[in-house]
């Protein structure tokens, strides 16, 4: 379904990623881990398209298509979602409406006609009930003075509404309390199907114990270095990164 | 012949066709002179540095329109506030329209500056009110003063809440090549009464107009004024707004002003305090693009102790416009306890927009809370692409976080339907169609 291959980014002429290789299929639940600063979050934002980044080398394919030359949206139109860390704040713009215009955009563009409003009424009351978000919610300003565990539920509602193809969650376990975690992670499993596939990209192995991913990679210093099954997530959260370091040296 | 020139020369064949003997006469004499000696403000002024009328004074303006015309309703409906009914007060060319008209007596004085100039049951109120908070030095002030003759006279009663809203529309019909009216309205709101005003000022094709227009407004004890200005005319008209509020105690008045069209766009808006625990709102939306220019001036004189006075203007420019905020707030030694706030924040969309921000705080009490905030910047790129990682094209995206930016100020728009109209020219000025009204 996604597949990266060799793929060298920079930013201001500094190199992030340095020949990324991954794999993922349908049906597959992947977790990148590693340190701060090993270039995880800019391997999200490199898929979703921030044009911030320079991609120097390399592809990224989506079932079979080369996306790297696409902006954010028509990624987005192919089923490219990206969970934010830092969702951003619309005043004056409700989740609902925010998430039907999201919505009917991404139809548009794949020439479909605009979802009929009773069955968006009804999807959106679904996806906000698996996400136990309160009906009030709904009609505040997207992400205005919503707390950190609500912007995450918000950013899995909206994952729920698109029905990504791949959905990558950049760090969605910051900032949750335990309850506020297990909802987001239940939400993900109930979306995951043998159609899809979730990226989940995160410092901790906390989330993990709520997604079970198939791979776990290790990325440090814009490189993946290790990839494994769901134990060595265990191992990292053991013997934290400096042990993989020694172990490479 | 110059513009200043014409004006003068044809002021006493002005004065004659109204009424010499008229007590106004001296106030007109007055006028005009001090139009004489400063002429039309130039950049050379500290209050004029930023706008220029040099281009716009170099069209041959007809000062008064030698032919009456008609618009029909339906041609110019949708600049009404139509789903809702108003009073109104509607111009054409400077002339009252009673066909377009919904004027009032009944329990309150919605009607003509005309008939209140002339006739004698309006006289102990013009002589109270008439050109009293008007700035006298104001060249521009004085130019109108000189010329009142017509506009609106809204006097309501202690007590009264007016239950509609009064809409003051001015067309302008390209009759004449290029036309100057300078329309003169006196607002008089009385004790505890409330009431809320939308001004309009617009074109109907594209030959150049010249507005000068002069607003005095009343508010008197706990009186409550919602004042709403639409600037949203051709891409030929010019305005230049001169509006004074006065308020006495426990008054709050409020004044929005939306700037999306127009060419040079020059809002005089002054408040003075005359009173305890007054409220004064002054919020502004501009956005403008290729050469537009709006500036908007502001005056908050608080002479009084526990009073209050907020401001914020959001201002997005693109192209090659220009935005100007100048924002004074001047607080007597005797205005202690005073709570003045001023923002303005700006959006540049493009490497040729300029943005002029001026805060002038000139504070002789020491107990006072005053606080100003400024800020000019692009559009966060972060937003922009959190929008198009959701499947919202750039210019969609664009439009959602300018409606974001301008919502502090949209949301404080106490008519629902208004709220509702000025969304939507948003949207059609971002050239925008979410799928729900902005």
């Amino acid at each position: 379904m996604l597949s990266i291959k060799n793929l060298h980014a920079s930013v201001e002429d500094k190199d992030i990623l340095k020949g990324i290789n991954l794999e993922i299929k349908a049906g597959e639940v992947h977790a990148i881990m590693g340190p701060n600063g090993a270039g995880k979050s800019t391997l999200s934002s490199i898929i979703a398209g921030n044009e911030n980044y320079e991609v120097s080398e390399g592809e990224i394919l989506l079932d079979g298509e080369d996306i790297s030359e696409l902006a954010p949206e028509e990624r987005a139109h192919k089923g490219v979602f990206l969970s934010f860390q830092y969702p951003v704040e619309i005043p004056g713009v409700s989740v609902t409406n925010f998430i039907k215009t999201a919505i009917n955009e991404k139809r548009k563009a794949n020439g479909e006609e605009e979802m009929p409003a009773n069955e968006m009424l009804k999807k959106i009351r679904e996806k906000s009930e698996l996400l136990e978000m309160d009906r009030k919610f709904l009609s505040r300003s997207l992400n205005e003075g919503f707390s950190g565990g609500e912007k995450k539920r918000n950013e899995i509602f909206q994952m729920a509404m698109l029905e990504p193809k791949i959905a990558i969650l950049d760090e969605t376990d910051s900032g949750l309390d335990i309850d506020a975690l297990r909802i987001v992670a239940n939400g993900v499993n109930k979306l995951k199907n043998e159609n899809n596939a979730v990226l989940v990209i995160t410092h901790y192995q906390r989330l993990l114990d709520y997604i079970i991913p198939d791979f776990v990679h290790v990325l440090m210093d814009g490189k993946i270095v290790k990839s494994g099954g769901k134990e060595l997530a265990l191992e990292l959260e053991e013997k934290g990164y400096d042990w993989i370091k020694s172990e490479l040296n | 012949m110059e513009l200043k020139e014409k004006l003068i020369s044809s002021f006493m064949a002005f004065e004659e066709q109204i009424d010499v003997n008229s007590g106004l006469h001296d106030v007109r004499t007055a006028a005009i002179k001090n139009f004489e000696t400063k002429g039309f403000p130039t950049k050379k002024e500290e209050a004029w540095k930023y706008t220029s009328l040099n281009a716009v004074l170099k069209h041959d303006f007809t000062v008064f329109p030698k032919h009456e015309s008609a618009i029909e309703f339906k041609d110019v409906k949708k600049y009404f506030l139509h789903e809702i009914d108003t009073y109104k007060v509607i111009f054409i060319d400077g002339k009252y329209s009673s066909f377009l008209s919904q004027t009032t007596h009944d329990g309150l004085d919605v009607c003509l500056m005309s008939a209140a100039l002339n006739k004698p049951k309006y006289k102990m109120v013009i002589d109270t009110y008439f050109n009293q908070i008007a700035n006298k030095d104001e060249t521009l002030t004085s130019l109108n003063t000189a010329f009142a003759a017509e506009g609106a006279y809204i006097n309501i009663p202690k007590s009264k809440v007016v239950e509609k809203p009064i809409e003051i529309i001015y067309f302008s019909t390209g009759q004449e090549n290029a036309l100057m009216v300078q329309p003169r309205n006196l607002i008089v709101v009385g004790e505890n009464a409330h009431v809320q005003i939308i001004e309009r000022h617009q074109s109907l094709n594209e030959n150049p107009v010249l507005t000068n227009t002069v607003t005095e407004v009343f508010a008197l004890k706990r009186a409550i004024v919602d004042y709403y200005k639409i600037q949203n005319d051709l891409g030929s008209a010019n305005l230049i707004d001169n509006t004074y509020i006065a308020q006495k105690q426990e008054s709050r008045v409020s004044v929005h002003t939306f700037s999306f069209g127009g060419n040079v766009t020059r809002n005089n808006l002054n408040f003075y305090h005359q009173g305890e625990r007054i409220d004064s709102t002054l919020k502004g939306i501009t956005i403008i693009g290729d050469k537009q220019l709006v500036d908007h001036y502001t005056l908050v004189h608080h002479a009084q102790p526990n009073c209050e006075s907020h401001q914020n203007y959001k201002c997005i420019v693109n192209d090659n416009a220009t935005g100007v905020f100048n924002g004074k707030i001047y607080v007597e030694k005797e205005a202690q306890k005073t709570d003045a706030f001023q923002q303005n924040n700006n959006i540049l969309l493009s490497d040729k927009a300029v943005i002029n921000a001026k805060p002038q705080l000139e504070i002789f009490a020491d107990d006072v809370k005053c606080s100003h905030g400024c800020t000019i910047g692009q559009l966060d790129e972060s937003a922009m692409f959190y929008m198009q990682q959701r499947g919202i094209p750039k210019k969609e995206a664009k439009a959602l976080l300018m409606y974001a930016f301008s919502n502090e100020v949209i949301e404080s728009i106490k008519i629902p339907e208004l709220k509702q109209r000025i969304t939507k020219i948003i949207a059609q000025k971002l050239g925008v169609n979410l799928g729900f009204d902005l």
